[in-house]
């Protein structure tokens, strides 16, 4: 393998890994904050490409169906916070297995409704179409590119708030001790219901961001949220920063390798996810 | 004087940075309450949980008789001859007080995971759990779901508990703590019994009950040992009184 | 082995002989139907026992189910159908290897981190039916004959005939039942009960939590491979689809339908819900709608919540039982 191969394989990676991110920290978010484990995280990932495709086939616009699937991805989140997870939260996860599990089927079913089961694609914008030129042969398309440029950008968003603003304090320590932080009057039921959302609108964007460069199908919320419970478990429930390594490290073994191991390149993640619970059985930040 | 028990060397636990239990030794023999005093944070809590395995030793040596336990898992501990009761109440809450210790009981009988023949049949499980329960004085309670008890009575279950484990070291973990005088006083007589060939480790806070239960003496202030020996010796330690001065309990009240 | 009569007796002995003379009276399609829905009630109730009795919920119990069908399909041939007394006992020690080797990992876990690590490493072994040509891809392979139960050239069994076939699925059924209540009822259950109710007790007791655990999460991934293994025969065919952990969920909807505390509640759980499913498929198209409503229904039905149901610690009819509901009795107001 050449350089300029190997860098191309290598930025697929990590483009691959940030998207995973942006998904995964939301679903880690929740869980973190609200101690409720989604299952229709993916489902929702699955919504906002199914939403950015069908917003962009009426208006021709990526840009309106980004805000527009965003927003209402949001909103939907907003609503079934309200009603249904507000409920979920100290119940046992087995109950919130089976909420989010029928949350599924309704998703799938009112997606099957809306827009039917066919794979689409989705137009990148204008200005963002066509490729860098590397070699002869291989090119490079400059929405991939961008893809990752907004994702680092979004990584950055996410942590600056985690990190530096009062939400973002009250984040951390809802994530260290969940008892503590109620304990100290803090107005739970705003928080809960912007991160739930919030969590929600993360997965429904990276479905929005993929969609030119993959194409949407139904089953593509299943994939995504396996691959976000991976790079949980790698990082450590409750960790932004371990959803980072964790989603940049599956980013790249499933990348390199399909180009290196293309037989077993699907079970590779998961071997890599045994090895990290011998070794950590918490996650690579989690706490022991 | 009679065997040694338990004997721990140098003892440290290190979380990161911070040494919460540094170079403590401890001996226990059988037939005597050994008990552990000194300030909050001083590392009392620590050191039973490195000598029950529920915390791993950073370094230093424990010998049970003459078996090395440092580095084994709670439950071989356990298997070895190791019982504990801890500070917050720890028992199968939603089962019967009889079923508790029965499954204490079970843990150190012939056929522990068995997986035919129902529970009942074990006669002799039945009985030492049975034996158990009478010990501490639940006979009463038997059918009782354990959270529907007093805190008082949840403790007395722990101990019968630990006590059908028949372990030969007994570590507890402020069994007084919560309780009312009666409850108190009753408990005390409890702990009084379990010596009687077995050793019994004892961290409380209870001044009056330590000096009324405990043979020995050991004071730890900041992880580490200040002073050991018989109460009468410790009561009078200067750096004892120091270290209790500096805060708010005092010895010897 | 007359536990099972022992208590409400008369209610159970009452159904078994429904389903026994249910197939010489129902037609052909209701005998299909019923033996689908006895495997169903197989895993059902083993992987109540890793749920209910042990407190590890697993989402994988598809990936067991559907291996134990993949395996009956490596030891047939195009031409003829596997003998079962070899086929069955491989199959059946396959899926004790991989679940062995999966509760290995998955159980250095606990709560939440267990589901998602067992739900991940379901799908390790979708993917690799899928993605590998061992077992015909993403189009699966068909089984043409079913396995022979045979002596000799002896017919004992013709598992072509819709009726034994039922017939062998019921005895499957009746088994795994029965394996299940003797194990909850035994030492081995208690302990499992124990380590679910207070896992720090029952290490601190001396029960080797994780041993116990394994043992239980095998167990009852065994007995989902061995109605992976006849399901497969039933419907000649298995796909990775089988393997999918969307039945892994369905499985634990009828679990905590059928009610977790008792042996035989998954069974009206599974029969239940695939009844239930059969008359939504036939009446309305959208009818997974309606099905996933349901369950979110179920979930805020239960007044409690499910912690009520799981926090029994005591397997039936073993000790008095914990009855939540007339729980604060006047003498046992805890006084403070």
């Amino acid at each position: 393998m050449d350089a300029i191969t190997f860098a191309v394989q290598l930025l697929n990676g990590v483009q691959y890994g940030l998207v995973l991110f942006l998904v995964a920290s939301g679903l880690t978010l929740v869980f973190g904050i609200l101690g409720v484990i989604n299952l229709a995280h993916g489902a929702f990932y699955m919504l906002g490409a199914y939403l950015a495709w069908f917003i962009a086939s009426i208006t021709g616009s990526f840009a309106l169906a980004l805000v527009g699937a965003l927003a209402i991805s949001f909103l939907l989140g907003i609503a079934l916070e309200e009603v249904f997870v507000k409920r979920m939260i100290g119940r046992d996860h087995l109950a919130q297995v089976l909420l989010s599990f029928g949350l599924i089927l309704v998703i799938d079913e009112v997606r099957q409704i809306l827009f039917g089961k066919d794979v689409h694609s989705v137009a990148a914008p204008e200005w963002l179409q066509g490729s860098f030129k590397l070699t002869e042969v291989l090119s490079y398309p400059i929405y991939r590119v961008a893809l990752c440029v907004a994702c680092l950008i979004l990584a950055g968003v996410i942590f600056y708030v985690i990190q530096k603003t009062r939400l973002g304090m009250i984040i951390r320590a809802g994530a260290e001790n969940r008892d503590m932080t109620r304990a100290l009057g803090i107005p739970f039921d705003v928080v809960n219901r912007y991160v739930f959302a919030g969590g929600i609108a993360l997965a429904a964007l990276g479905g929005i961001l993929v969609a030119p460069v993959s194409t949407v199908f139904p089953g593509m919320g299943d994939g995504m949220l396996i691959l976000s419970f991976v790079v949980v478990v790698l990082g450590g429930i409750g960790s932004v920063a371990g959803a980072a390594i964790g989603a940049l490290l599956i980013g790249l073994t499933d990348t390199f390798g399909k180009v290196f191991f293309p037989q077993v390149s699907s079970i590779l993640i998961y071997v890599l996810m045994a090895g990290v619970l011998l070794w950590r059985p918490n996650g690579l930040l989690g706490k022991s | 004087m009679s065997e040694i028990l338990l004997k721990a060397t140098a003892l440290e636990k290190r979380y990161g940075g911070l040494k919460a239990v540094s170079g403590v030794s401890i001996d226990v023999h059988r037939d005597e309450v050994h008990a552990v005093i000194g300030p909050n944070g001083a590392g009392k809590s620590t050191l039973i949980n490195l000598l029950s395995g529920d915390a791993a030793v950073t370094s230093g040596a424990i010998l049970l008789r003459d078996r090395d336990i440092t580095s084994m898992a709670p439950q071989r501990r356990a298997m070895a001859g190791v019982g504990r009761s801890y500070q917050k109440t720890t028992i199968f809450a939603d089962a019967t007080v009889f079923e508790n210790v029965r499954l204490a009981a079970q843990a150190h009988g012939g056929q522990p995971l068995r997986m035919f023949g129902g529970v009942a049949k074990d006669g002799n499980v039945n009985a030492r759990a049975q034996a158990a329960i009478d010990e501490v004085g639940l006979t009463h309670r038997s059918q009782t779901i354990a959270k529907s008890m007093s805190h008082g009575e949840q403790r007395q279950l722990e101990i019968a508990m630990v006590l059908a484990t028949e372990p030969k070291l007994i570590l507890l973990d402020e069994p007084l703590a919560g309780m009312g005088h009666a409850e108190a006083a009753r408990m005390i007589e409890i702990i009084h019994r379990l010596k009687d060939g077995r050793a019994v480790l004892l961290v409380e806070h209870d001044m009056d009950a330590v000096f009324a239960l405990a043979d020995r003496l050991t004071v730890m202030a900041d992880g580490k040992v200040i002073a050991s020996g018989d109460p009468e010796h410790v009561r009078n330690h200067p750096d004892v009184r120091q270290a209790y001065l500096g805060h708010e309990d005092g010895v010897a009240a | 082995m007359n536990a099972l009569f022992q208590k409400s007796s008369k209610p159970i002995l009452a159904l078994l002989i429904v389903a026994m003379v249910l197939p010489i009276i129902a037609p052909t399609y209701y005998v299909q139907f019923a033996s689908k829905a006895m495997l169903m009630a197989i895993v059902a109730v083993s992987l109540n026992l890793a749920v209910g009795y042990g407190g590890l919920v697993s989402l994988c119990h598809a990936a067991f189910f559907g291996l134990g069908g993949y395996m009956l399909g490596f030891t047939s041939s195009d031409s003829a159908g596997a003998s079962i007394w070899l086929s069955l006992p491989v199959a059946l020690f396959v899926v004790a290897a991989v679940a062995a080797l999966i509760g290995a990992l998955s159980l250095r876990t606990r709560g939440i981190y267990f589901i998602m690590v067992t739900l991940a490493f379901g799908e390790m072994l979708f993917y690799f039916f899928h993605d590998t040509k061992i077992g015909g891809g993403s189009d699966g392979m068909y089984i043409y004959f079913k396995p022979e139960i045979a002596l000799g050239d002896l017919t004992l069994i013709d598992l072509e005939d819709a009726r034994a076939f039922y017939y062998v699925a019921l005895a499957c059924l009746v088994g795994a039942s029965l394996l299940i209540r003797m194990l909850v009822k035994s030492p081995f259950g208690h302990a499992l009960a124990a380590a679910k109710g207070n896992e720090r007790r029952a290490l601190s007791l001396g029960f080797p939590v994780f041993w116990i655990r394994l043992a239980a999460f095998v167990i009852s991934a065994t007995l989902a491979g061995l109605a992976g293994y006849f399901s497969a025969a039933q419907f000649g065919f298995i796909a990775p689809q089988m393997l999918g952990w969307h039945l892994s969920a369905t499985v634990l909807v009828m679990v905590v339908l059928g009610g977790m505390s008792s042996v035989l509640g998954p069974i009206f759980g599974a029969i239940a819900l695939l009844g239930l499913e059969e008359v939504l498929k036939a009446s309305f198209e959208h009818w997974k709608l309606i099905n996933g409503l349901l369950i979110i229904a179920l979930v805020f039905a239960l007044p409690g919540g499910l912690q009520q149901m799981a926090s029994l610690l005591i397997p039936k009819g073993a000790a008095p039982e914990p009855d939540l509901q007339s729980m604060p009795p006047k003498e046992a107001v805890p006084h403070v």
